[in-house]
């Protein structure tokens, strides 16, 4: 077996009353229900559910489970309304609806949206999902070929279906969608295929699109207008998205929102991020290339944009900046705060206002020398001169990789315990910059990328950060990338899985492994936990390998090229010893 | 060219190595040829009959400035965008022993001009017939079905594998890499 053992103990002494909580209205209490991959619109991912703690996690046991019949990368967190259970899966997107209140949770109906074969060769990264969400009787999913489309959730009979993405440009849809006030947002992929990135609000009821939010370009497109008020000055001025471009590049230029989306109703503003610039070769597009690498507050309303913040200004790495958006409020050096945690791609674990924008922590949560931080005062990403990527140069021991220290995989916070519990990579590359042509529908990247285990060897880790301290409270390390999300519960438990395949239950305040339990596949899943129809805490993970992380295995890609997949296969070599290809929800629960 | 030159060549190199820089000065048309069948499977109802071959395929295949030119094209075309240096990513990997669609050169053509239904984008109005040629014999080169002689022996990018006309033959690897 491979190293698991927790890095530091926390500290002895009891911790004092929560001081950082979800604000109550992005997260009211706990139904028992998992209605979207985040659990609430704070995004916490936590579980008020106890029945499963940290002293009987050890017996859990299968409950059931469900073959997807898609063995490609599970990437989707199932959803629990009532007593059925909805999973999606990778291409060709299969919703499937399972009856929990009966034995071995029979099939209740099955959606097949038949999504166009040749959308397989424009995802960059494999063809994977992130989820549905449910609002109003309704089963919301998007398909890879670009539809979102609406179900009811009874009968699974098709209410609408909006066909808002073309795979002719390289357009894809693999995030999750998220429902806020009787609108649909959804955002699109192919920041490697020079797609403009965009996000959309639909009519929940109809799926006409209510406004579009474009990640560069003219104001106008942006939805940046006079309510637009970003704290740092490198922010302020008119088409800032055309003017910090080359001529006509923000046209092909990314900025994509494939990743997650947080709401707060009292500020009545939704954040999301925006996808790296394209093409990666930073020296065809000289400039900061905004509105890519960055975060935005919109009001869901009407997509005013309201503030912006960039983690990476002209970004030299592929640091994609769509990872979760923690919300929460807390006690800052004395003052109240209305904040947004978010670990970047880049490497940092911010803490931001989210009134403003401001930035009021940056702390790297692993190993980082692509920069040597954050400056508060102007907010900016201070760059390695060392390792700036370009044209006709090979520049080695990035780190971290264009897969970020993490990547989409999304963590899970704990009021309980005021940590974050991260699930990330420990990984560093080589890069060389390269010429490309923009053929629309073919990749727009401009680099070879190798990537290699980072220092200590170990592929990934799993931090407990903690954010009033600002730094770890305790580390696991693992061999493969930890490619899951995590879930934390009121019992102190925190879960997630590996990519050989395990499904491990850790202690929330010391990071001891408290349960394993290796399922078919690798997994790169979101965990959930829901109460049953029987009033038992129960907890369900997707067991199927692939993503980025796992291309060479749900690919069956050539680990002899060291730069198969993006970079990513020079880093996997072994993952084919270590699993195969799969698609298997598994339900635990205790005897 | 001096015959003492020829005989030394000759002396030295095998007879496929002969033709690795002959070639037509004055090429097709860009539509080109090809438009022949290509079958994708070897089921034949009625009994296998030959496959039909295209005389512009071993004109092509043996021949080092068209492998070299092969190799430039599937970076201009964004090739390697989608199967890396032969690894794969979001297409399959070209340099295993796997064929979906079949390891000819005649195949290969079919796939890069006509494409393919899991997202092999068409290419038919993009490239022209005898660089889609080109392209064929380099995407054989990959898996070692090219002869060494005339295969690509450098890369001017960072290294990715070994040069084409070191890669063994994928299928008589034995296994699977
Ligand atoms: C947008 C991504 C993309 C681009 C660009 C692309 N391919 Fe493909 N290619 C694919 C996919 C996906 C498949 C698999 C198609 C299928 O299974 O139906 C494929 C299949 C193939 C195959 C067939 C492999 C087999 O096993 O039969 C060959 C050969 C090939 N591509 C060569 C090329 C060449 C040469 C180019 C450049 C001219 C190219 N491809 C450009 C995505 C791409």
């Amino acid at each position: 077996m491979l190293v698991c053992a927790p890095l530091m103990a926390a500290a002895s002494e009891a911790p004092p009353a929560p001081a950082i909580s979800p604000p109550a209205a992005a997260a009211p209490p706990d139904d028992g229900q998992w209605t979207m991959p985040a659990k609430n619109y704070a995004s916490t991912r936590y579980s008020e559910l106890a029945e499963i703690n940290e002293g009987n996690v050890k017996n859990l046991q299968i409950a059931f489970t469900f073959s997807t019949g898609v063995n490609k990368g599970q990437e989707a967190a199932p959803l629990v309304v009532g007593s059925t259970m909805y999973i999606v899966t990778p291409f060709p997107n299969i919703v499937y609806a399972l009856d929990l209140s009966k034995p071995g949770a029979p099939m209740k109906w099955k959606y097949e949206p038949n999504p166009e074969p040749a959308a397989q060769g424009v995802a960059c990264c494999d063809v994977v999902t992130r989820g549905a969400a449910f609002a109003d009787g309704r089963i919301f999913f998007n398909t890879l070929d670009g539809h979102t489309i609406a179900l009811d959730a009874n009968s699974g009979q098709p209410i609408w279906n909006a066909h808002i993405g073309n795979i002719n440009i390289g357009e894809t849809i693999t995030m999750a969608p998220l429902v806020v006030k009787g609108k649909v947002l959804v955002g699109n992929s192919g920041g490697e295929m020079g797609v403009r990135g965009w996000v959309k609000a639909l009519d929940a009821g109809d799926g006409h699109v209510v406004w579009t939010a474009y990640g560069t370009g003219p104001d106008k497109d942006v939805l940046i207008g006079p309510d637009f008020k970003p704290h740092y000055d490198v922010d302020k001025g008119k088409d800032l998205g055309v003017t910090t471009w080359p001529p006509e590049a923000w046209k092909t230029g990314g900025g994509n929102m494939w990743g997650w989306i947080s709401y707060d109703p009292d500020l009545n503003l939704i954040y999301h991020g925006t996808g790296n610039p394209g093409p990666w070769n930073p020296d065809l597009r000289p400039g900061d290339n905004k509105w890519t690498s960055g975060i935005f507050a919109r009001d869901p309303d009407t997509g005013a944009a309201k503030w912006f913040y960039q983690w990476s200004p002209h970004d030299l790495h592929d640091y994609d900046g769509i990872n979760e958006q923690i919300l929460l409020d807390m006690d800052w050096q004395g003052k109240q705060r209305k904040v947004l945690v978010r670990p970047e791609r880049n490497g940092y674990l911010y803490v931001l206002d989210r009134t403003t924008g401001e930035v009021l922590s940056a702390k790297p949560f692993g190993p980082v020398n692509s920069s040597k931080g954050v400056d508060l005062k102007t907010g900016r990403l201070i760059e390695n001169p060392d390792k700036q990527t370009g044209t006709g140069k090979v520049v080695r021991d990035i780190c971290p990789t264009a897969s970020g220290l993490k990547d989409w995989q999304p963590s899970a916070f704990s009021p309980k315990t005021g940590l974050l519990y991260i699930p990330h990579n420990n990984l560093c590359m080589d890069e060389e910059g390269v010429e490309v042509n923009y053929i629309a529908g073919t990749p727009y990247v401009g680099m070879n990328v190798r990537m290699i285990p980072g220092p200590g060897g170990n592929r990934g880790a799993f931090t407990a950060w903690d954010i009033a301290a600002e730094k770890p409270a305790w580390s696991l390390k693992e061999n493969f990338p930890v490619w899951s999300g995590a879930v934390v519960t009121a019992g102190d438990v925190v879960f997630y899985g590996t990519m050989e395949g395990w499904f491990k239950a850790v202690s929330a305040k010391t990071g001891d492994l408290l349960w394993q339990f290796k399922t078919s596949s690798g997994i790169i899943g979101q965990p959930i936990t829901y109460r049953g129809p029987d009033g038992h805490q129960y907890v369900a993970i997707l067991s199927g390998v692939g993503g980025w992380a796992g291309a060479i295995v749900s690919g069956d890609l050539d680990p002899r090229d060291a730069t198969a997949a993006l970079g990513f296969v020079n880093a996997m070599k072994d993952l084919k010893n270590a699993t195969t290809a799969g698609g298997t929800l598994y339900v635990f629960r205790l005897p | 060219m001096r015959p003492a030159v020829v005989m030394l060549l000759l002396a030295g190199l095998a007879l496929a190595a002969c033709q690795r820089e002959e070639r037509d000065t004055r090429p097709q048309s860009a539509l080109g040829s090809g438009e022949q069948p290509t079958p994708v499977t070897t089921l034949e109802p009625g009994g296998q009959r030959p496959s039909p071959s295209d005389n512009k395929a071993a004109s092509f295949e043996a021949n080092a400035f068209h492998l070299s030119e092969g190799k430039r094209l599937f970076g201009w075309f964004n090739c390697s965008g989608c199967h890396a240096n032969g690894g794969g990513g979001m297409g399959p990997a070209l340099m295993d022993e796997k064929w979906i669609y079949g390891s000819s050169m005649e195949s290969i053509h079919a796939t890069i001009r006509d494409g393919r239904p899991n997202g092999m984008p068409s290419f038919r109005d993009m490239i022209p017939d005898d660089q889609i040629w080109e392209l064929a014999a380099f995407v054989r080169s990959l898996s070692g079905n090219a002869p060494s002689a005339a295969a690509p022996s450098r890369d001017d990018d960072m290294m990715a594998h070994p040069s084409e006309n070191r890669m063994p033959n994928a299928a008589t690897l034995g296994k699977s890499p």
